[in-house]
């Protein structure tokens, strides 16, 4: 488990400093972590799992600046997990689902899970109803992988505002995933 | 989508993320709150002509030590609950030290003086309105600590408000004392103590709305 800890820090430190390809095998092998945790807790809602995955995947993203390296990893990932569990529980006023109290920071990453279930709301809709500064950048960038120089050229805009509604079009997806759940 | 579809959307051109940036916002901001406060000080109550006279006193300067700590704790547990996966427990000892030391201090005045000076020692000449001025000196205060914590990821939302309160009470506290006449510790550990309490109580409350993501 510390194993666990220490390779997912470097990778996440590696992604934090720009290195991409360690970003991806972090939030490949961080999906396994979150689908193990979040199943066992909501076994009454097995519905629910697969877009409560994908919601902690992207407030991981969202708030992978504040991931300080001196800090256990674990116990950051356990909050923002527990934190996206919570509020899901407290969305649906259905505390009584949990079955499970939500554990401690210890065991988050000595279980996982690699056998996706669907989900029922679709990201990809959601996408699609961002406004188009924001679902454009996205689009060109992250989903047919431009740079953001290229990306800049096709929408019109600066660098830096590519950046910008980048980033501010995943903060916006992620509140709408949590308005919508 | 598909969830290893997103971790590709995700990780696609995911560039460096600058980790210190929200830090240096946060102090600006922090700082910008603090000068607010004491030019809101300045301006509503005035500073006390005779400030200087005063700082030659060791009780002025334990006065300033003691709400230099509060800031300190307030501000570090800020720090802290802005990320996620702060421990249970500790900040809040950390908070409460100073307090204590300051009881301690205010028992021992309070058990050496002649019984008929302890009212005016506890009430000083100020009482009434030493909380109520220092819980408005930390609204500046706080509005930039909790819009520095909204950059980051609170995850304990009543207890990152509580800690975003205590911090501008204690930041509200020291501007307050360049105006306030009172230096006798028991009036301290009660009075300064109260006005800290308030802004805490409100950032309790209203943590779980400001800092929600």
């Amino acid at each position: 488990m510390t194993d666990a800890e220490d390779r997912l820090r470097d990778l996440l430190v590696r992604g934090q400093a720009g290195d991409a390809a360690a970003y991806r095998v972090f939030l490949k092998e961080l999906t396994a972590h979150l689908r193990a945790f979040l199943r066992r807790r909501l076994s009454r809602l097995p519905d629910e799992v697969e877009d409560l995955v994908q919601e902690a995947l992207l407030a991981v993203h969202n708030q992978r600046h504040t991931y300080d390296a001196g800090q256990p990893l674990t116990a950051w990932l356990h909050a923002i997990a527990r934190y996206k569990l919570v509020d899901l529980l407290r969305r649906r006023a259905r505390t009584d689902a949990l079955n499970d109290p939500l554990g401690d920071a210890t065991e988050f990453l000595a279980a996982a899970d690699n056998d996706a279930a669907d989900t029922r709301r679709d990201v990809a809709k959601l996408l699609d109803t961002l406004p188009d500064r924001q679902r454009l950048p996205i689009v060109h960038m992250k989903l047919t992988g431009l740079s953001v120089a290229e990306t800049a050229r096709l929408t019109g805009m600066s660098e830096s505002a590519v950046k910008v509604n980048v980033h501010r079009g995943l903060k916006a997806l992620a509140a709408k995933m949590r308005n919508e759940a | 989508m598909k969830t290893d579809d997103l971790v590709s959307l995700l990780a696609t051109g995911a560039g460096a993320v600058d980790v210190r940036a929200p830090a240096r916002r946060s102090i600006a901001a922090i700082v910008g709150g603090a000068l607010v406060a004491t030019i809101l000080m300045a301006l509503w109550l005035d500073v006390r002509p005779t400030l200087a006279r005063d700082a030659t006193l060791p009780l002025f300067w334990v006065k300033e030590l003691f709400c230099v700590a509060l800031a300190a704790a307030g501000l570090f547990a800020v720090a802290r609950l802005a990320r996620p996966g702060a421990a249970p427990g500790r900040l809040e000892s950390l908070a409460v030290a100073p307090i204590l030391a300051m009881w301690l201090l205010a028992a021992v005045v309070l058990a050496a003086a002649e019984p008929q000076d302890r009212t005016a020692l506890i009430q000083g000449v100020s009482w009434a309105e030493c909380p109520y001025n220092i819980a408005v000196l930390s609204v500046p205060v706080f509005a930039a600590i909790v819009w520095a914590m909204r950059g980051f990821a609170p995850t304990q939302l009543r207890r990152a408000g509580a800690a975003a309160g205590f911090a501008a009470g204690a930041i509200g506290a020291l501007a307050y004392t360049l105006h306030c006449p009172e230096l006798d510790p028991p009036f301290l550990a009660i009075w300064y103590v109260a006005g800290v309490l308030i802004p805490t109580v409100v950032g309790a409350i209203a943590g779980p709305r400001l800092l929600r993501w």
